[in-house]
Parts: structure tokens; C-alpha cells; sequence
């Protein structure tokens, strides 16, 4: 069914649109927000300054953003698919040129009001792009070569180009997200089998490559997966985030040694303490309550996404709804298990807690989509 | 595009499963992080929590307080006083070099400080604090402090140093301190933690050194707690320290600063001790050097001078060097022959000027002889044959035998560095040391402390006391610690015929008070003051030629042993001048100079002196009056 057949009258139109909100998910997106301004707050030494309180601003402007978008009608988001990938390629481009360097890695570019990452906006326009995609083509077509192809070029162009910068973590983001629309639109096994196979051929042609000529991969990146498979080899170097992040964790115990009580994050022993590594934070005040109830709270938004996409009958809506729960799954899966010693420290953020403007901004964006989606599924 | 509502519907079905079967997966792996969740927060939560608090508190140390050394009447040699340096903190300097530059223009900044501290500012964290200039003056500080607004990071810092405010007088028996070097960490078996902090103090040689367990106290602790980078965020828990125990010596810093002014052009060596208790009231050696030149490490031109020097002023010869104790040790040879009833105190010997002994002829100092003598003449006049004969007689193993009993020959542990035991040989010495048996001539020898026979200016001090007493005295310089006096050691009889004892003192009275004695120019005319005593000269060389003609170093040395007042002793003295010459010319004198100081306990009458003498000692005394001590180190390295 295609949103010309919409029984236009069952839509709710204007603002009595917002009655017809996914209330309980925003309940929930703030509910994580306020545990991050919470953590901000701690690892500032109790302070709004200098985390905090710019957080919450950019959470309250994003609220109204998403809340924003989510009324405008999801036909024109769809008919506007196209153009926003192809924006966020040209972004990506234009990062190369005159991307300012952070962290050893051209990622942003200062518009003045706010450094973008345009890696941060691809991860959406790139599932927008294909679940309009997989409106488009015919059902019994997904699974022929040819438009299998097709979603894979979509996917490989941003992602090369993340990779370049180079932003491993994104990049893997970016494919696992796209490898997953590709799953949910239909496409068959087989197809997944053989990447998989593929996959671990590559893998081990990447670690074949280090130390040549053609080395696939920059030395740090070699480095975190070295220390991620034996973090004690390098206790004080690279292998020292890690192993920090595991102390403060373990340290916290069942209830967690109380709010602004964490030593190991208050004393600077860990890494990107308002950032990548917040969760350690929460994780070493709350203790394993805490974190299981943070972790509680982000399963609840993906049972919300995945019952509001089963429930609406409109391919794209659908399709964009998980592909955005299964981005922000991918999120926090990889942050968590980077804290705790399961993944190599990718550079990751938890999505909504972490310290950082352009990520919720986007995400929030991407929740107004699926509120859009959620608003205008046809009934 | 229109399409069936059987194919959407087929396709929304597809994706409903596919959706479910993500969305189970996404929640699988959910529960797996809540598993690993609970393996790190709950199963290893003990383990993880100990490593944190590992992470977080440091132990600091918190250097005691040295303790401080006083003389007998409380008068300061070594304290401890504040020392400044000047410190700078990269993270709140900003521009370092800009800061260093205006610096340069407030305080004395040679380039090579410059150039260290930036050297160490760019290895050491920013927030730590790194030395510019050390041991500044209040000055400086002062400059440093209103300036503060233009020297963003850089402030003085308060430590603590040693400081010796008796400057020379008391180096060869306070000492000095120095940084702790590797040879001293090398040389503990488990050094004290303390030892490493920076800058640490710690005892380089005699009381400073031996006594360093006293005077060094225990280091406090404080835990802090630190962030990854090592900064203090703020202090958890202090356990104070102990300080050091401050010292009292025996010694008297008036008569110390006297004896070393009245040494100095001299290489020589006074020592002198409390008859009653063993104190050591004076132990100078000269020349003497500023041990607070060393403190902060001396430099090669101050250091040079002081190691070649002929003089060896580093040398505390009081109980370092080891003479021949040349006649002063007749007393012993005569005591050893007395006791074993030999021969009587009146009993004469025939001195012709020389006396054959297994082919060999051993002159007497006096080519023409000194006819018959007794005990008394052959003191008076220092005969030699007379004693030649009583050690034919009684033998070199109850000779020293007997010196041992008076002090000779062992080591009298003082807290001083270098404490030399003397030697007085035997038989079996002889035989093991050199693999040579002992001949009739080393015997000879050794009865007029030539030879074989060394001893310690400080062993001849205790001889003296000893025939003075009858007692076995021992010398201690250490009076108290903390205020608790300690105990005087070895107050036991000696076990001498009181009557022999008497005999000696007299012939030695008879030394200094009767016309034709060696020392009798060096008497001392106050009644209830009198001095008696011996002259003593030790050879350098074998041949017997006029002092005068020889260089310095090929000169014979001076001594003399005294002790006074006669009729109830109270001090016995030993002076020792290296290559004066004669003892009753080079050394009686400054004996008779010092007892006066010690008997009045400061500057003596001139009618204490023989009417003849006066006119030069009111010069002297002059000379020497109220002279600081520091400006006697300058004249004594002068002269050196």
C-alpha cells in the first residue's frame, strides 16, 4: 500500500497531529537524556558547567526538532530520501577538504552554530534512502543480483568514505546498519551467508596486510584490536582505557558507591570520562542496578520502534522505523561492549548520554522520523 | 505505482517475521551485556574495587626534621633553617620562556639554570612544580613575591637546610651533611624510603654521620588521593613523624672557637677532655675548612684547594692521624717497668749519651749524657737511655700491655669518622703484620714511642687523664640526647699502685715546673693552676739533623700531654703540631695557651702567665679576642 491509498480521513491532520504521538517513546528518549544529564553533571564534579547544562539545551532543542518533523507528513520525508543522501555523500566529500581535525581524524566541519559530522547524519539518510529504496522496487525483485547490487553501491560509498577519514566505528555502524535494512527488506539468506563468509575472508587479508605496503587499516586501529584481544599487554598505553574502564565498572558493584561517589571517573583515570567511556561513569555511582535499568530503558525504545514499524502497513515507514532502532541498537551495543572489554575501543558515543551536540541532534532528528512514521501510518 | 493487496500484505508479513527475529536478536544481545554486566559488577566487584582504591591513594612521604646539635651550654652547631628556591608550574606559566626571561631580569639567572629548568619542564608533567634556583636569598623571594602578577606559575618555595652557624670551628667533629648519593642508597642493605625523596639531607661524616640514626627521626606519611596524572586532588590521612633527636656535645663551642683560632697557620691538632666524666671539651684539628660549603655540593675551586693542601684540612687529625707519640709515651715505659718492681722510682741508670744494644748504638738526644738519673730526672730532662735500659728490662709485651690499660693502642669510639685505634705493637704484631720477628732494637725504639708505636692525639689526651686520675677515663662527646644525659662510660679504677701513679705525676710536674725542665718556659705561675705535662718529639726522619735546615714536611712533629691543676686535675690536653719542631717549643705553649682557657673557662688573667712571657701573650690574646669564627676560617686558609 502506497500513501496515495491512504484513507486520507483516518490521518490525523494539523496540530491535533501531536495527540497522535509516539508519547511513550519520547517518555522514554527523555527519560534516558535526564540519566545522561545526571552522569554529565557527576563527572563535571558537580557541575552544570561544562557538560551539562549544553546538553540539556541541545536535548530541549532537539525535543522540539524532532517533535517538528515527526508532524510533518512521512510522504514528503520519503519523497525527500534521494536528496538527503545525496547531501550527506556531498558532506562527506566536502569533510575531506575542509573537515577540521579532531582526534587524529578529519570528522567535522564548523558551520559556526555547530560542528557537523556528517558521518553522524549519513547513518540516517543512508537507512532513509534505502528503506525508499525498498518501497520502491517490487517485492519479487529484491532478491535478483542486479538490485541486490544496487543497495550494496548505496551503502559501500558513504561507508568507504567515513572509513577514510578514518572512523572505523562509524563505518562499521554505517554497513551493519545498511546489511541490516538490506535483511529486513527481504533479501534472501543466501545472500547473507556469502558476505559472512566474505567478511571473514577479509578479515583475515586485513590482518595479512599489516606491515606491507598496502596496510588496510592506520597502526592505531591495528593497535585497539591488538589490546582488545589482550588488553594486559599494554596496561599503561593502549591497552590502559580498557583496563580502567573495567575497574571503575567492576568497582561499582551491585548498588554503586552513590551518585558523584565514582573515584575512578572523578579522578581522571578514565578516558573520555563525559563521552565515549559516561556509562563506566554510571555504571561505577549506580552499580549494576543502574546500568541494567539504563540498559532496561533502551530496550524499551526498541520494542517501541519494532511494535510501532510491525504495526504500520506502509513499507517505508516501516522499513525507516526499525532501520533507525536498529542504528541506535548498534549505538549503544557497541559503546557498552566497548566499556566492558567485549569490543575494541572504536570511538563510539552511548547514544543520548554521551557529551555531544551533532550526535543527539541527529538521533532526535531520526526519532522524528519515526514519529512521523508513527503519526501517518495509515489505519 | 500500483500494486496488489495480496503482495503488500505477502511483503508486510516478510517483514513483520523479519522484524521480530531482529528485534529478538537485538534483545539476546541485550541480555548478554546485562550477563557480562553482572559477571564485572557483581562476581569481580571485590577484585575491581580493590584495584580502584589502588588507583586512587598515593603515600606520600613527609621528610622529619633533623635533629639539631648543640655544645655543652646550648650554643647551636647545626641547625636546621629555611631555604628557599624558586619553582615554576608550566600549566600556569603559560609562555615559559617569556616567563624565564623576566625572571632573569628580577633574580640572578645564570643561563645554565635557565636552560636545566626548561630541560626538565618539558620532561616533567605540567602541574609539577620544577626547582629554577636553589638556596636564593630572601631577597630574591622578596622580588619573586611582588612581581607575582608578572610571573604567572612561579613562586618561591620553603624547604629545609642545614646550616652551621660555628662555621669551622666544628667541622672535624659535627660534620656536615650532604644530598643522599647513590654511593650511600649502594652502600644500605635497605635504605629508608625517606632517602629518596629529593633533596633529602642526610649525615656525610662524623657526629652528623655516625649519629645519623639519631638525628634523622622517622618520616610521617600522608595518603592523598591522586588522579590519573599523579595530581594531588587532596589530602585523605597524615601520620606525623618523629623528629631527630637533638644532640648536646661535651664539647664548649668558646674554648672549641679558641683552640682553633690559637691553631691556625699551624697543621696541628688539640685535644682536650674532662678528667672527671671523659668529655671531650675541645677537639680541634687545624686547619679546618666550612662545612657549609658542601651542603648544596662544593665546587672545584672551593674543593680543590681544600684536598691538596699539604695541611690536609679535611684530615680530623685528632683522631684520624696516628704519630709516633715520640717521649710523651715514656710514662708508659716507665709505668710498665715500675709496676712489675723492675726498678724503683729512685733508683738511678747511668746515661753516658748513648747505649749499645746488640751492636747497635742508640744515641741519647743529649750527645754527652745525663750522668745518673732517676725517674723524675730522665722525665724532667727526657732522657732517653734511662728508658732504653727499663725496656731491656721489662720487654716490648708488658710496655704495651701497660699503654693499653691507659688507652694507647685501641680504638676509642667516639662518634667521629675515621677513629684510628693507634698501634701498640708486640712480638706476634710484628710477625703476623710484617713476617718479620721482632728485634731488640724495635724494642728500643718503642721505649721512647718511636718506632712501631702510633698513637691518636686523642689516645695521648686519655693517657694523660688516666695518669692524671688513676681512673679509666673515657672519652665521650656526646653529653645528651633529648635532654637524657648519657651515661659516663668507664669510671673503674685502674688498678695501679696509687704511690707509682703519684711518682709519675710528680716527675711530670717537674716536666713544666722545675728550672731544668723541657717544658718549663710553658708553666703556668697561678697558684692552684699548675700544669704538669711532657714534652714529646717525633722523628720524620732518621737522621739527626737541625730542624731549621730541613723543608716543612721533613720537620719533626711536636707534642705535649699535660694535664692541670697539678694538685687536683681537672683537664688533661694533648697538643700535637705536624712538623713544629720541638715539643717543648712548638706545642707546650699552646698547651699552657689553652689549659689557661679551659682552667678560667674563657680568657685567662696575664698573672697566670711568668712575668717574662706577658707583654707577648697580651698581643696574643688580643689577637684572638672576639674574632668571629667564620672570619677564622678565611685566615686559617690563608695561611694553608
Amino acid at each position: 500500500m502506497s500513501y496515495l491509498e491512504y484513507t486520507v480521513k483516518s490521518v490525523p491532520t494539523g496540530l491535533r497531529k501531536i495527540f497522535y504521538l509516539n508519547w511513550p517513546l519520547v517518555l522514554l528518549l527523555t527519560a534516558v537524556a535526564g540519566t545522561g544529564f545526571l552522569m554529565l553533571y557527576s563527572v563535571a564534579g558537580g557541575g552544570y558547567g561544562p557538560w551539562a547544562e549544553p546538553q540539556m539545551k541541545r536535548f530541549a532543542i532537539g525535543l522540539v526538532l524532532m517533535i517538528g518533523v515527526g508532524l510533518v507528513p512521512i510522504w514528503l520525508w520519503r519523497n525527500l530520501a534521494g536528496v538527503a543522501y545525496g547531501i550527506s555523500i556531498a558532506l562527506l566529500i566536502a569533510v575531506e577538504f575542509f573537515g577540521s581535525i579532531g582526534m587524529g581524524a578529519q570528522r567535522w566541519i564548523d558551520l559556526g552554530f555547530m560542528r557537523l559530522q556528517p558521518s553522524e547524519l549519513t547513518k540516517i539518510t543512508l537507512v532513509m534512502f534505502l528503506a525508499a529504496y525498498y518501497d520502491w522496487l517490487p517485492a519479487k525483485k529484491t532478491s535478483r543480483p542486479l538490485w541486490v547490487l544496487l543497495p550494496l553501491l548505496i551503502i559501500v560509498v558513504p561507508t568507504a568514505l567515513v572509513l577514510k577519514q578514518p572512523d572505523l566505528g562509524t563505518a562499521i555502524l554505517l554497513l551493519a546498519a545498511g546489511g541490516g535494512l538490506m535483511f529486513l527488506a527481504g533479501v534472501h539468506w543466501a545472500y547473507f551467508a556469502t558476505v559472512l563468509a566474505a567478511g571473514i575472508g577479509l578479515v583475515t587479508t586485513v590482518f595479512k596486510s599489516r606491515g606491507t605496503s598496502w596496510q588496510m587499516l592506520q597502526d592505531y586501529q591495528f593497535r585497539r584490536i591488538d589490546t582488545f584481544l589482550d588488553p594486559s599487554s599494554d596496561p599503561l598505553g593502549a591497552g590502559y582505557h580498557i583496563t580502567q574502564s573495567k575497574i571503575a565498572l567492576g568497582s561499582g558493584g551491585w548498588t554503586g558507591r552513590g551518585f558523584m561517589q565514582g573515584t575512578q571517573s572523578r579522578l581522571n583515570f578514565l578516558p573520555e570520562k563525559h563521552t565515549d567511556f559516561i556509562f563506566t561513569t554510571l555504571a561505577e555511582e549506580f552499580g549494576f542496578v543502574g546500568g541494567v535499568s539504563l540498559l532496561t530503558l533502551y530496550a524499551l525504545i526498541i520494542v517501541f520502534c519494532v511494535v510501532s514499524a510491525v504495526m504500520n502497513k506502509d513499507r517505508f515507514a516501516s522499513l525507516l522505523t526499525l532501520g533507525i532502532a536498529l542504528n541506535f541498537f548498534l549505538f549503544f551495543a557497541v559503546n557498552m561492549s566497548m566499556v566492558m572489554g567485549l569490543a575494541p575501543v572504536v570511538g563510539v558515543p552511548l547514544p543520548l548520554v554521551s557529551y555531544g551536540g551533532s550526535a543527539m541532534l541527529v538521533l532526535l532528528l531520526a526519532f522524528g522520523l519515526v514519529q512521523s512514521a508513527h503519526v501517518h501510518r495509515p489505519r | 505505482m500500483r500494486r496488489s493487496r495480496a503482495e503488500t500484505d505477502a511483503s508486510h508479513v516478510k517483514l513483520s517475521r523479519r522484524a521480530a527475529l531482529l528485534g529478538g536478536a537485538q534483545l539476546l544481545f541485550m541480555g548478554g551485556l546485562a550477563a557480562r554486566m553482572r559477571y564485572l559488577q557483581v562476581d569481580q566487584a571485590d577484585q575491581f574495587r580493590l584495584l580502584a582504591e589502588e588507583n586512587r591513594i598515593n603515600i606520600r612521604l613527609i621528610p622529619p626534621k633533623r635533629g639539631e646539635i648543640f655544645d655543652r651550654n646550648g650554643v647551636q652547631l647545626a641547625q636546621n633553617v629555611p631555604s628557599y628556591r624558586i619553582v615554576i608550574v608550566r600549566e600556569d606559566a603559560g609562555d615559559v620562556e617569556d616567563v624565564l626571561s623576566r625572571l632573569a631580569t628580577l633574580i640572578d639567572l645564570t643561563p645554565e639554570q635557565t636552560e636545566s629548568a626548561l630541560a626538565e619542564l618539558n620532561r616533567s608533567a605540567p602541574f609539577l612544580p620544577v626547582t629554577i634556583a636553589e638556596d636564593v636569598s630572601w631577597d630574591a623571594v622578596s622580588a619573586v613575591s611582588v612581581n607575582a602578577p608578572a610571573l604567572p606559575g612561579v613562586s618561591p618555595e620553603v624547604g629545609s637546610t642545614r646550616v652551621y652557624p660555628r662555621g669551622s670551628d666544628f667541622a672535624h667533629v659535627v660534620g656536615r651533611v650532604g644530598r643522599v648519593s647513590q654511593k650511600d642508597l649502594d652502600a644500605l642493605e635497605d635504605p629508608d624510603a625517606v632517602l629518596r625523596i629529593p633533596r633529602f639531607q642526610i649525615g656525610k661524616i662524623n657526629v652528623e654521620a655516625r649519629e645519623e640514626a639519631l638525628l634523622r627521626g622517622f618520616a610521617g606519611t600522608k595518603q592523598v588521593e591522586v588522579n590519573a596524572t599523579g595530581r594531588v586532588m587532596r589530602e585523605l590521612a597524615r601520620r606525623e613523624g618523629q623528629s631527630g633527636a637533638d644532640l648536646q656535645l661535651t664539647l664548649d663551642a668558646k674554648l672549641q672557637n679558641y683552640v682553633q683560632a690559637r691553631l691556625s697557620g699551624e697543621s696541628a691538632a688539640v685535644v682536650i677532655i674532662d678528667c672527671e666524666k671523659g668529655d671531650v671539651l675541645a677537639n680541634a684539628s687545624a686547619p679546618s675548612y666550612d662545612p657549609n660549603l658542601f651542603i648544596g655540593g662544593i665546587s672545584s675551586k672551593n674543593y680543590d684547594p681544600l684536598l691538596n693542601s699539604e695541611y690536609r684540612p679535611l684530615v680530623n687529625k685528632t683522631v684520624q692521624g696516628a704519630y709516633p707519640p715520640g717521649s710523651t709515651f715514656k710514662m708508659m715505659t716507665a709505668m710498665a717497668a715500675i709496676e712489675e718492681g723492675i726498678i724503683g722510682p729512685d733508683e738511678t741508670v747511668y746515661c753516658p749519651g748513648h747505649l749499645e744494644v746488640g751492636g747497635r748504638r742508640f744515641h741519647c738526644w743529649k750527645r754527652a749524657g745525663h750522668g745518673w738519673v732517676d725517674l723524675e730526672n730522665s722525665l724532667k730532662k727526657s732522657c732517653d737511655v734511662y728508658y732504653y735500659d727499663l725496656a731491656l728490662k721489662v720487654g716490648i709485651e708488658k710496655i704495651s700491655a701497660m699503654a693499653q690499660r691507659f688507652g694507647l693502642g685501641i680504638r676509642h669510639d667516639l662518634p667521629l669518622s675515621s677513629v684510628n685505634s693507634g698501634l701498640t705493637p708486640t712480638k706476634d704484631w710484628k710477625l703476623r703484620q710484617r713476617g718479620e720477628s721482632w728485634v731488640i732494637g724495635d724494642t728500643v725504639n718503642a721505649s721512647i714511642g718511636q718506632g712501631f708505636m702510633l698513637a691518636s692525639p686523642l689516645q695521648l689526651a686519655v693517657m694523660t687523664a688516666r695518669i692524671a686520675t688513676g681512673r679509666d677515663v673515657t672519652p665521650r662527646i656526646v653529653k645528651s640526647v633529648n635532654g637524657v644525659e648519657e651515661p659516663v662510660l668507664g669510671n673503674g679504677s685502674l688498678n695501679m699502685n696509687e704511690q707509682n701513679l703519684r711518682r709519675m705525676r710528680r716527675a711530670m710536674n717537674a716536666v713544666v715546673n722545675d728550672r731544668r725542665g723541657t717544658a718549663y718556659r710553658s708553666r703556668i705561675i697561678a697558684e692552684g693552676m699548675r700544669m704538669a705535662g711532657k714534652t714529646g718529639t717525633s722523628q720524620v726522619r732518621s737522621a739527626v739533623v737541625n730542624n731549621n735546615e730541613v723543608p716543612w714536611e721533613q720537620r719533626d712533629h711536636a707534642l705535649f700531654v699535660s694535664f692541670a691543676p697539678y694538685d687536683a686535675p681537672r683537664y688533661a690536653c694533648a697538643v700535637l703540631v705536624e712538623h713544629g719542631g720541638g715539643g717543648s717549643t712548638a706545642a707546650a705553649p699552646i698547651a699552657r695557651d689553652v689549659m689557661l682557657q679551659a682552667l678560667y673557662e674563657g680568657e685567662p688573667p696575664l698573672d697566670a702567665y711568668p712575668t717574662a712571657d706577658r707583654g707577648r701573650i697580651e698581643t696574643q690574646q688580643k689577637q684572638l679576642r672576639d674574632v668571629p669564627p667564620q672570619a677564622r676560617i678565611n685566615k686559617g686558609k690563608d695561611q694553608a
